[in-house]
């Protein structure tokens, strides 16, 4: 155990949060738009756990920063390079297969990496995760179903979910990477080590083709950039949306 | 695995005699504070408010916790309970949210699951949060309305974070189930 850093926890608690507030707004964009209404139900759903997640790591990271910034000056007034999120959340919606890949790609490394930070050193990190995991699991049932249901349909529906997972496959490698900061928390016994989970990620994913009689995705070169801000050109146009108001109406409240 | 991860807390309940008389008061107001989407039920029934704290020449304080993190109905809350307060003479007290040991359930009390029922909601069966319960493994949902438990399940998510839709195959109405947590 060795003392921690202010300035890693709070790009740490920044990378968590971003990547829940991205995910949750890219959810929240098929409200009004889903296959079915349940679905419109299902994905606002999901959305909101996802942000509530943000709210929770947002606030602690103002917190830990110290200059009284809180959840809402970090989701709506920084910018893209500013943003730490995962590249494979921020990918756009494309068609229900690809939302359902990127889903069971991502839910399924939630799933182990919170198992993993529910007994972090750092008790709010840990208090975090543990009240978010009951509502992972229905993520992870939702994209798995939905992965069978595709795979296991028509020709067409199990084309479309192929090439979701196809063309997203390359910005998983990021998910069990690391950097300086990362792996001096992990060695503080604060943040999981990631690359440890991707055997166990990769033996679930393959699972769930297998059933769904889809195939592994052919090798690819991983894209990476997130955690030093570095994203592809998705991510400005979620912050146009998102941000829109703060940035016009700085204070605006209603 | 989660399972071991899920710290189990007895549901606090509104008659305790460890309760000094003074947090008997607060949680007497509590108990007229009803959960702004289920109005049938209060928040003391649906298991939320954690603690009440009272210290002589202190403001009073209410912990709640969060059903579901994203809840939107967790903001409307404190201000209904802040409202309640003041309403009894308690002005300045104080309401902190605390989200562990993170909400389930099984904190849902008896009187709260028989007030879900009569309302149309199919309660969630006194420890269920079981993995098995939660992948609808396990027991079947009983029908609010005609009480069969020929029923099947719509859809995962419903019209708050905490139900899902399920539909009798005996009487055919839909209706909303608490989901297992």
């Amino acid at each position: 155990m060795t003392a921690v850093n202010k300035d890693d926890l709070f790009e740490y608690a920044l990378r968590l949060g971003d990547t829940s507030l991205v995910l949750g707004h890219r959810l929240s964009e098929w409200c009004g738009h889903s296959p079915e209404m349940e679905l419109d139900m299902a994905m606002s759903n999901l959305g909101l756990d996802l942000i509530g997640q943000a709210r929770l790591f947002l606030t602690y990271a103002g917190e830990v920063e110290g200059k009284g910034r809180d959840e809402d000056a970090l989701a709506y007034l920084r910018d893209a390079l500013d943003y730490r999120n995962f590249l494979l959340v921020e990918q756009p919606n494309g068609d229900w297969g690809v939302t359902i890949a990127r889903q069971l790609y991502f839910s399924t490394f939630q799933q182990l990496y919170f198992q993993q930070l529910a007994t972090s050193a750092d008790e709010q990190l840990a208090a975090i995760a543990r009240k978010a995991l009951p509502e992972i699991e229905y993520h992870v049932r939702f994209a798995t179903e939905w992965t069978l249901r595709l795979g296991d349909g028509t020709e067409e529906s199990k084309r479309r979910i192929q090439d979701g997972l196809n063309s997203l496959a390359r910005f998983t490698s990021e998910l069990f990477d690391s950097d300086e900061v990362e792996d001096r928390l992990t060695a503080a016994g604060i943040a999981p080590d990631a690359s440890a989970l991707r055997p166990i990620w990769q033996e679930r994913i393959e699972q769930v083709l297998a059933e769904a009689g889809l195939d592994v995705p052919p090798p690819h070169r991983p894209v990476t950039g997130a955690r030093k801000g570095h994203h592809t050109e998705h991510l400005g146009y979620i912050l146009a949306e998102m941000q829109f108001l703060q940035r016009a109406y700085p204070g605006a409240r209603w | 695995m989660t399972e071991t991860l899920t710290p189990k807390a007895a549901a606090p309940a509104i008659a305790d005699t460890e309760r000094t008389a003074a947090e008997q008061a607060i949680w007497q107001v509590l108990a007229g504070v009803n959960d702004p989407e289920i109005p049938a039920i209060t928040i003391v029934d649906l298991g939320i408010v954690r603690r009440v704290e009272v210290e002589a020449g202190k403001p009073v304080r209410v912990v709640v916790t969060p059903t579901y993190t994203g809840c939107p109905a967790t903001d409307v809350i404190t201000f209904m309970i802040r409202t309640a307060l003041e309403t009894a003479g308690y002005g300045d007290a104080e309401i902190v949210q605390e989200i562990d040991p993170p909400w389930t359930t099984d904190w849902i009390t008896e009187d709260g699951r028989r007030k879900l029922k009569e309302y149309g909601i199919a309660p969630p069966p006194p420890g269920s949060t079981s993995k098995r319960a939660l992948l609808g493994e396990a027991t079947a949902i009983a029908c609010p309305q005609c009480g069969s438990t020929q029923t099947e399940q719509v859809s995962q998510f419903s019209s708050t974070p905490c139900k899902a839709l399920h539909r009798c195959r005996s009487c055919l109405e839909p209706f909303e189930a608490f989901k297992c947590h």
